[in-house]
């Protein structure tokens, strides 16, 4: 085995060393290793297998629009080799697997690698290395750090951000509101509550309870009980799925009727609505930046028909109700979008620098007027939600788009 | 099927007989790996080093466990508990207090040691299927350990923590990642003839007795609560070294790193590798790192498929693992010799 792994690296050394030769002849061109005339390499690193599995439809969706691209022509006169690899989430692995794609395999750059602890694993290397680590599939807020790390940039509206539009929401419909928060007693949660109580600024002390509870607990119920009991007619529950729908029901079966807004995370009709049951799930509110594939009111949206095509052309086996196929074939867009800003000029510099100067560009699944904006000192792409409420057995979005920008 | 059989029956017979020879190469063998092992990095890219580096310290990992199953006889899926505390021991001591790695790494398999010398306590009362569960529990619960809120000070909670690779000293014109690879050797080459030494001597001699039959070991007067709980926290206190290794070499800690799936994989390294047969434990350390990504070439969807077509086959055709197939070129090797 170990046979195999030398041949490889001998090959890709000759290979570099070709490439590095043939540089010179030209000058009006710039590349990087990863790009040259004729192919720019892409590396990316998703949960393949392991516990996180269920993500690997947005690897899948993005390796199928990049074929499209190819199909297409590809991007000034060059095709994409899109290099995934499976890390089972797992860190070290993680770690591997980057150090393959920059160091064996020669990528240009390495783009939507999922979760949040793997990509925290390769972050410190990629910037060392100086290899942009681009739109990364993670929700946490830690990947805006563009002066500590300028290689490293996210693309989904953080929790933070999500966070901030529900204060700004709860703030102009609820002045007077008391808010109860339930949150998961994790990164994800905390992100989210900081967010939260950035967006309320001054008013944080509309905030009476926040209530924790660990992933290790059996059910919420408790909480919700003492929520009701502070109070609050505001119930902000930052939850993952199955505590979202527990705490639904446990709400509906106290009796208790707040202002109930879920994480986005949770806002899966099939997985958390319909368990908790659509009757009690009336009215309750959630933010939103993807159009939904299942929703009949986007047959006749452009970028909708744009996306439907492709499916059925490239990747007649995803499934459309799947929100990863909606999500990776928006970051692959936003990713295409970037290389083509970039010319010839195909350094990684010249990467992060066209990464870092996206204006108003609108992939097609996004919802409409989202539109990604990316400055040298903002490596937050989206920042825009529109909220919605469900009505009858579907999310109804209503208001306008709303940006996470404190004091807008 | 006969041949393989009177193969296994050969490898049971020299076990018994000359334990030394079972347990290890030989003289002229182990040269040679040694100077492969010193070689190859002087001709391979940082990124074959980085993977040499860590078939190195899961080696090591692996090689604890044959301590523990293939010399005391008791199983563990708990591994990887112990290899998560000494990686963050380590990675805590030297981003938080600043402690210099080579110091992290004995107070990372000295604690283990005494952690799993304490687990080893309870444990003692179980035996077989029963202590794999116990074990099992340890390891699941480890990752929710890590997460715990008063320890997030210390562990960057969820997050995990960067850890910095250290530079090669006294300024060698040496890369961090060839400078990690030699260091790490030369602990993993400690270890292992500290543990060859351990399972020729006295103690060692207790292990495999209790390994053999308990209430014969007993008779005989070895302490057998003494000896198992020792092979615990030797096992535990090696694992923990380990780990401080990949810690240093992976330049990250976080709880999703210490799963299950980790005890797993080593224990799959040590069958593979060969029970109770030292060598085959970086054979094991290699089966379990480069066989996925072997996989996952043949086919992305399907990649735990083909490992596990694969991981069948080594178990059907050489159930002892890479031992059974170092036993047979041995033979071969006698035959053309004669010849």
């Amino acid at each position: 085995m170990a046979v195999v792994r030398f041949q490889v690296a001998a090959l890709s050394a000759a290979f570099a060393l070709c490439t590095a030769m043939s540089n010179p002849a030209l000058a009006q061109k710039a590349y990087d290793s990863g790009a040259s005339d004729t192919e720019i390499k892409i590396g990316n690193i998703m949960p393949y297998s392991g516990p996180a599995s269920a993500y690997a439809v947005i690897g899948k969706a993005e390796e199928a629009y990049f074929n499209k691209v190819n199909a297409e022509g590809g991007i000034n006169g060059r095709k994409i080799k899109f290099i995934s690899y499976d890390d089972a989430y797992s860190p070290p692995k993680t770690v591997e697997q980057a150090r393959k794609l920059v160091e064996s395999d020669n990528v240009l750059l390495i783009f939507g690698s999922l979760g949040t602890s793997t990509n925290g694993a390769i972050r410190k290397y990629m910037n060392e290395k100086k290899v942009p680590q681009l739109f990364v599939a993670s929700g946490a807020s830690k990947w805006n750090d563009p002066k500590q790390y300028p290689w490293t940039m996210g693309w989904q509206p953080s929790y933070a951000s999500e966070a901030r539009i529900y204060a700004k929401y709860i703030m102009k419909e609820k002045p007077d509101a008391k808010i109860g928060v339930l949150f998961q007693n994790d990164d994800f949660g905390k992100d989210y509550l900081k967010g939260l109580k950035d967006g309320l600024g001054a008013k944080a002390a509309m905030i009476v309870l926040e209530e924790p509870y660990d992933t290790s607990e059996p059910a919420v119920d408790e909480h919700v009980v003492k929520l009701k009991a502070s109070g609050a007619d505001v119930f902000l529950s930052i939850t993952t799925p199955k505590f979202a729908a527990q705490a639904i029901k446990k709400a509906a079966e106290i009796n208790w009727h707040p202002v109930h807004i879920i994480s986005n995370v949770s806002a899966s009709v099939g997985g958390v609505i319909e368990p908790a049951g659509l009757e009690i799930s009336q009215g309750i509110l959630s933010a939103s930046y993807t159009k939904d594939g299942s929703d009949p009111q986007w047959n006749a949206d452009d970028g909708m028909k744009k996306f439907y095509n492709f499916l059925a052309q490239y990747d007649a086996k995803a499934n459309k109700l799947d929100a990863g196929v909606v999500f990776g074939y928006a970051a692959a867009q936003t990713m295409v979008k970037v290389l083509q800003m970039c010319g010839d000029n195909l350094t990684r510099d010249n990467v992060m620098k066209q990464a870092a100067s996206l204006r108003d560009f609108e992939p097609d699944t996004l919802l409409p007027g989202i539109k990604i904006n990316t400055a040298p000192d903002n490596f937050a792409p989206i920042e825009q939600l529109q909220m919605m409420r469900f009505k009858g057995k579907a999310w109804e979005l209503f208001g306008d788009i709303i940006s996470s920008d404190l004091g807008h | 099927m006969s041949a393989a059989e009177e193969v296994v029956a050969e490898g049971n017979e020299a076990v018994e007989a000359v334990p030394k020879r079972a347990m290890t190469l030989g003289t002229g063998t182990s040269l040679v790996v040694l100077l492969l092992l010193i070689a190859v990095p002087l001709f391979a890219k940082n990124f074959v080093i980085f993977q040499l580096t860590q078939l190195l310290y899961l080696g090591l990992a692996v090689l604890a466990l044959n301590i523990l199953t293939g010399g005391s006889g008791q199983f563990s899926l708990g591994q990887s508990a112990f290899y998560g505390i000494g990686a963050y021991v380590t990675a805590v001591m030297m981003e938080q207090f600043n402690v210099p790695y080579f110091l992290c790494l004995p107070v990372a398999g000295v604690l283990c040691f005494g952690a799993g010398f304490l687990f080893g306590q309870p444990a003692l009362r179980l035996s077989g299927v029963y202590l794999a569960l116990a074990t099992f529990a340890l390891a699941t619960a480890m990752p929710q350990l890590l997460k715990l809120n008063f320890l997030e000070h210390w562990t960057g909670g969820v997050q995990g923590l960067v850890v910095t690779k250290p530079d090669a000293p006294f300024g060698l014109k040496m890369s961090q990642d060839m400078w990690l690879y030699y260091f790490t050797l030369v602990v993993v080459l400690m270890i292992y003839v500290f543990s060859v030494n351990l399972l020729r001597s006295r103690s060692g001699r207790a292990f495999m007795a209790i390994r053999d039959n308990e209430i014969a070991a007993s008779a005989m007067g070895v302490n057998v609560a003494l000896y198992k709980t020792l092979a615990f926290g030797v096992s535990a206190g090696i694992t923990g070294v380990a780990g401080g290794l990949s810690a240093i070499a992976v330049q990250f800690v976080a709880p999703d790193s210490f799963t299950i799936t980790l005890a797993i994989q080593l224990f799959l390294g040590m069958v593979v590798g060969g029970v109770g047969w030292l060598p085959g434990s970086i054979i094991g350390a290699a089966f379990i790192i480069f066989v996925p990504n072997i996989a996952e070439g043949i086919s992305k969807g399907l990649s735990g498929a083909v490992f596990g077509v694969l991981l069948f086959l080594v178990i059907y055709l050489v159930p002892h693992g890479a031992r059974q197939v170092a036993i047979l070129g041995q033979q071969l090797a006698g035959r053309l010799r004669k010849n």
